[in-house]
């Protein structure tokens, strides 16, 4: 297991340069890109002299960009990410209060992405070249063209206006205890299973709209790693060997698993991104309705502070799944 | 058997064949491509047709998609689809299909600009990472993982929401978010190609590198970055959408088509024509570009490829 040790331990050095850069992209965008920072974070033209002035002491504006850098990092890792102008809350607090539920809508969206389109792109690879697999392609394709707000809106239109069985907008009801932040966890923890329905009855129709374009991603791997893996030598191997039936497809699926995780990982970053517009249309009080309702209020701490945890979130995603990657499979260590 | 009059016309014609076999053959394989693909074929015609909406959406228009007829307003407001009005009208008796219509042409547009900027920083930037390799290689490579370390949508807004929201800071942001995907493509090829016969013969007898780099190794590299860039066209269309949606991006009366999605939803269920129609020409010119780069993929798939061919010569001999 030495190996795998050092693999880790290499990847973790990589993994700061990763986060310092995903910082000063950050930095870049809120301190090089606008005219006046200062003028900007306190809420554009509109702006009091004297807040615009405090601000400037505050994050040293006044100091040149490298300084300015040094600081910003001090700042953020002493937990001061910033100030709302309109929730007059730090930026940190109120990114704790939204996170929860979108981390909840983005497992749900994950758990949809992998019960569908893993089996679907099994079929799809199995029936090669058949109506199934053009369909499933064609599915694919359509999953990463529709505009995720329209599909939204034309969702609530059929399950909520139309068929009246789920709910439009909304979390559910708060269950009576917080263990964990999300919603469906905590009701099944305190055995409040009235609470546990009418809370997934609300995070259906959201973790649809979410996972609908990952889902096309996720078969179209799934069916060409299949694919491939059906076409290497171990595989003709087992054949010759008489596997059959489930022996063989085992065979298969599980050398197929190790590209299907990685787009796994890259698409719960993506996910992240797809909720600010999902978040926005069901009223979902997650980070991506408070990046909006920032954006709106022209909100500029707050869209940097969603920005860069989006950024992070990815990032660290990126680590988890390429350890994964490395305990499955050992070629990757070396 | 009667020799054909050889015209200087037609002499040049056969020249000019013989110097582009290759762009021939290619267009050639990509006809067999869209004839064999029912799917590619579809999407070649929804982005044929996205382009000239684009072209010259604004000059057909039934109505006037901006101006607001006052006098009117209030009898012909919000009315449901007909003859008269196909997707409806909105809050100002405006025709809806009139504004889709002219949509189309600020998503060309923005697309285009897009493509404009990011596609030369990628092609420049990967070409030198790729040819030159270490100090400028890892420096190019950094700054394209630093960008590729948040989701498109993500950065975008950032950048768009500090530069101020309208149309053109959302393709300067566009842009400064798509660049890293192509810089990635053309030198991963650049690699490849850099240590070919051919660059080396030029590198000894002299070419100047400007000449190696554009000449000798950019036209191997185009073909793949034609199929992302095709891939890609929908995403940035999508993304601006998305963007406009969120009150970046476009400001109203422009009618561009996330705008509009989000205008119509205040109206929604009831007047359901108004977020319905814009909405679906977004999903369908998405789709177009997203059918035809697939298509496209499958192509330069070698193993694709060498089939069509197989199957081509089979027949002909």
């Amino acid at each position: 297991m030495a190996e795998l040790k050092y693999y880790l331990i290499r990847r973790l050095i990589t993994f700061v340069p990763t986060i310092l850069g995903v910082l000063l992209l950050v930095f870049v965008i809120s301190h090089a890109v606008p005219a006046d920072p200062a003028r900007l974070w306190a809420g554009g033209e509109k702006a009091k002299p004297e807040v615009v002035e405090m601000i400037r002491e505050k994050y040293h504006l006044n100091e040149p960009m490298h300084i300015q850098f040094y600081y910003y990092i001090k700042d953020l890792l002493s937990g001061n990410w910033g100030e709302s102008p309109v929730t007059k809350r730090p930026i940190l607090e109120d990114l704790a209060d939204y996170f929860p539920a979108t981390f909840e809508l983005a497992i749900a969206s994950t758990i949809l992405m992998v019960i569908v389109a893993i089996p679907l792109g099994i079929i799809s690879a199995f029936k090669r070249d058949t109506i199934i697999d053009h369909l499933v392609r064609l599915f694919a394709l359509m999953g990463i063209s529709v505009p995720v707000f329209w599909l939204a809106i034309i969702l609530q239109w059929i399950f909520y206006y139309q068929l009246g069985i789920l709910p439009a907008t909304g979390r559910g009801i708060e269950p009576s205890v917080s263990y964990t932040g999300l919603y469906l966890l905590d009701s099944l923890l305190a055995g409040e299973f009235d609470k546990f329905v009418t809370n997934l009855s609300h995070i259906i129709l959201p973790a649809i709209t979410l996972a609908f374009p990952g889902i096309g991603v996720i078969a179209r791997i799934t069916r060409n790693s299949v694919l491939d893996a059906m076409s290497s030598e171990f595989i003709d191997f087992a054949e010759a060997r008489g596997l059959h039936g489930f022996q063989f497809y085992r065979h298969v699926l599980k050398n197929a698993m190790i590209p299907i995780i990685t787009v796994l990982g890259l698409q719960f970053g993506f996910l992240l991104s797809g909720a600010v517009i999902t978040e926005t249309i069901f009223a979902w009080p997650g980070i991506g309705n408070y990046a909006v309702k920032a954006i709106n209020a022209l909100d500029y701490p707050a869209i940097m502070g969603t920005t860069l945890l989006i950024g992070l979130v990815f990032v660290i995603v990126n680590l988890v799944v390429d350890v994964i990657y490395a305990l499955i499979d050992p070629r990757i260590r070396f | 058997m009667v020799s054909m009059p050889r015209s200087r016309s037609f002499k040049f014609l056969m020249e000019l064949r013989e110097k582009n076999q290759a762009r021939i053959k290619e267009l050639r394989l990509m006809y067999e491509v869209l004839k064999k693909s029912p799917l590619a074929l579809i999407g070649f015609i929804l982005v044929l047709g996205f382009i000239v909406i684009g072209i010259i959406g604004p000059y057909i228009t039934p109505y006037d998609p901006i101006k607001i007829d006052f006098s009117n307003m209030i009898k012909e407001r919000l009315q449901p689809p007909s003859w008269k009005h196909w997707f409806g009208t909105d809050e100002y008796g405006r025709d809806i299909f009139s504004r889709v219509l002219a949509g189309a042409r600020i998503s060309l547009m923005v697309s285009i600009v897009v493509m404009a900027i990011a596609i030369p920083i990628g092609i420049i930037l990967g070409l030198l990472a790729g040819y030159y390799g270490g100090v400028v290689d890892e420096i190019v490579m950094r700054i394209t993982d630093i960008f590729l370390s948040f989701p498109a949508l993500i950065l975008a807004i950032a950048f768009s929401a500090t530069l101020g929201a309208s149309i053109w800071s959302a393709m300067i942001a566009l842009a400064l978010v798509w660049w890293p995907g192509y810089v990635r493509v053309v030198r991963a090829q650049t690699l490849s190609v850099r240590e070919s016969l051919f660059v080396e013969a030029a590198k000894a007898i002299g070419v100047k590198t400007s000449r190696i780099l554009f000449r000798h190794i950019l036209p191997n590299v185009i073909t793949p970055l034609l199929v992302l860039v095709t891939l890609d066209f929908g995403s940035v269309i999508l993304t601006s959408a998305a963007l406009s949606f969120i009150g970046l991006g476009a400001q109203p009366p422009t009618p561009e088509w996330g705008r509009l999605v989000a205008d119509g939803r205040k109206w929604f269920p009831t007047r359901w024509w108004y977020t319905f129609f814009p909405g679906l020409a977004i999903f369908l010119t998405v789709l177009g570009w997203n059918l035809l780069g697939d298509g496209l993929r499958d192509m330069l798939d070698p193993k694709f490829r060498r089939r069509l061919e197989f199957r081509k010569g089979d027949t002909n001999e």
